[in-house]
């Protein structure tokens, strides 16, 4: 074999890892043999080492950084899956939270009007709920945006929203009679009851 | 391991995952940055052209294929925006005509070698300012094929289709560029 074009073909062919097994002998008994063809072969070599040992090529640090600012803005929608996914608990309780407060709110903004149980012989004067002298109310009384006055009996409990009791000493309440003022503490006196509720359904 | 987790990554991205994408630049980053830095030359060029490859590749993950490889359609985005801007920099010059001179190498062969800095760093880093500088005296073609098969040590198939030509054209080239570049840096 001759030091021509062939053998530094091979050289190359070599390097690329892209050489036949006959041709690879062929190279290395030439190599032993000739010593111009083994300084082309080191500088190859070499050349390949310092081109590719270069691991001190890095970008700047904020690199990441500046490409994920660049994006263009995601879709909502995922946004707001991913959030449902990383969070199914918290999301859970929120949609629950919502849901409850939102209806709960739209029935405390529905009724301002005096509201109270009808057909049970109460008298109504201006927004004063009156319970007549000699009459018994068997059940609960609730009584909303009035006031009160128990001139005869009620069995069960009473219960004031965005009123007074005017009860003078001779009317007579079985139950407990409860005033509730705030929003909140409607608010809080209706989940009150619905986990009143719950439990003794339970029962 | 790490494949899997980038393979992952991927179709989150696809699904409209933004932050998944982040892995996907903080593994491939230093490889883009370095592919675009050997054909280009400059590092603020470089970043410039790795981040404007990321954000192609983000709005055109639907068109990436997952049965093939990741990194070559990643580095094909990359290398065809690096030789857009080659373009635009100035005309192409043939290998052949630019064999003979070791221009460069004189201005560096006169530092001399006193031992008062030539920290293995500072050596080092002077190195491979040189290495790159005779890098880009190389034309674009050979510059493209000689950042892909160094940096990342891609086979020739790969290096094929990342530059969409013939595996036949791409050992040629490997082979001139790297006798082109013996020659330059047999010095060093």
């Amino acid at each position: 074999m001759k030091c021509n074009n062939e053998v530094i073909e091979l050289m190359h062919q070599y390097l690329d890892g892209d050489i036949t097994g006959n041709d690879e002998e062929a190279l290395r008994s030439h190599l032993r043999s000739c010593e111009a063809c083994q300084t082309h072969f080191r500088e190859l070599k070499r050349t390949v080492a310092l081109i590719t040992t270069n691991v001190d090529l890095q970008p700047s640090a904020d690199f990441t950084n500046k490409v994920m600012a660049q994006l263009p803005k995601e879709k909502k929608r995922s946004t707001v899956r991913r959030w449902v996914r990383i969070h199914p608990l918290v999301t859970a309780a929120a949609i629950f939270f919502i849901l409850m407060s939102s209806s709960l709110l739209s029935f405390w903004n529905q009724d301002h009007q005096l509201s109270y149980p009808k057909g049970m012989n109460l008298v109504v004067e201006n927004d004063t709920v009156i319970v007549p002298e000699g009459v018994t109310i068997e059940n609960d009384l609730e009584i909303k945006n009035g006031n009160i006055k128990i001139n005869g009996e009620v069995k069960g409990d009473v219960v004031i929203i965005n009123g007074e009791n005017l009860t003078a000493s001779a009317g007579s309440v079985a139950g407990e009679i409860e005033q509730v003022d705030q929003m909140f503490g409607w608010l809080w006196y209706k989940l009150k009851n619905l986990t009143e509720e719950v439990f003794s359904f339970d029962e | 391991m790490i494949e899997k987790k980038i393979a992952k990554s991927i179709k989150l991205v696809k699904k409209g995952d933004q932050s998944a994408f982040e892995d996907i630049v903080e593994h491939f980053q230093g490889k883009v940055f370095a592919i675009c830095f050997r054909m280009v030359g400059n590092k603020h060029e470089a970043e410039d052209i790795a981040q404007e490859a990321f954000i192609r590749a983000y709005i055109n993950i639907q068109s990436y294929d997952e049965n093939r490889k990741f990194s070559t359609w990643l580095y094909r985005i990359a290398t065809n925006l690096a030789i857009d801007r080659m373009r635009k920099k100035k005309p192409d010059y043939y290998l052949d005509a630019e064999i003979q001179g070791a221009d460069g190498l004189n201005l560096y062969a006169q530092i001399p070698d006193d031992g008062v800095l030539p920290e293995d760093e500072v050596e080092s880093l002077e190195t491979q300012s040189y290495i790159q500088k005779e890098i880009m005296e190389l034309p674009a073609k050979y510059r493209s094929i000689i950042a892909l098969r160094f940096i990342d040590e891609l086979s020739l198939k790969e290096i094929s289709e990342i530059l969409e030509i013939p595996v036949g054209t791409v050992k040629t080239r490997i082979h001139r560029g790297r006798e082109a570049l013996r020659k330059k840096l047999r010095h060093v």
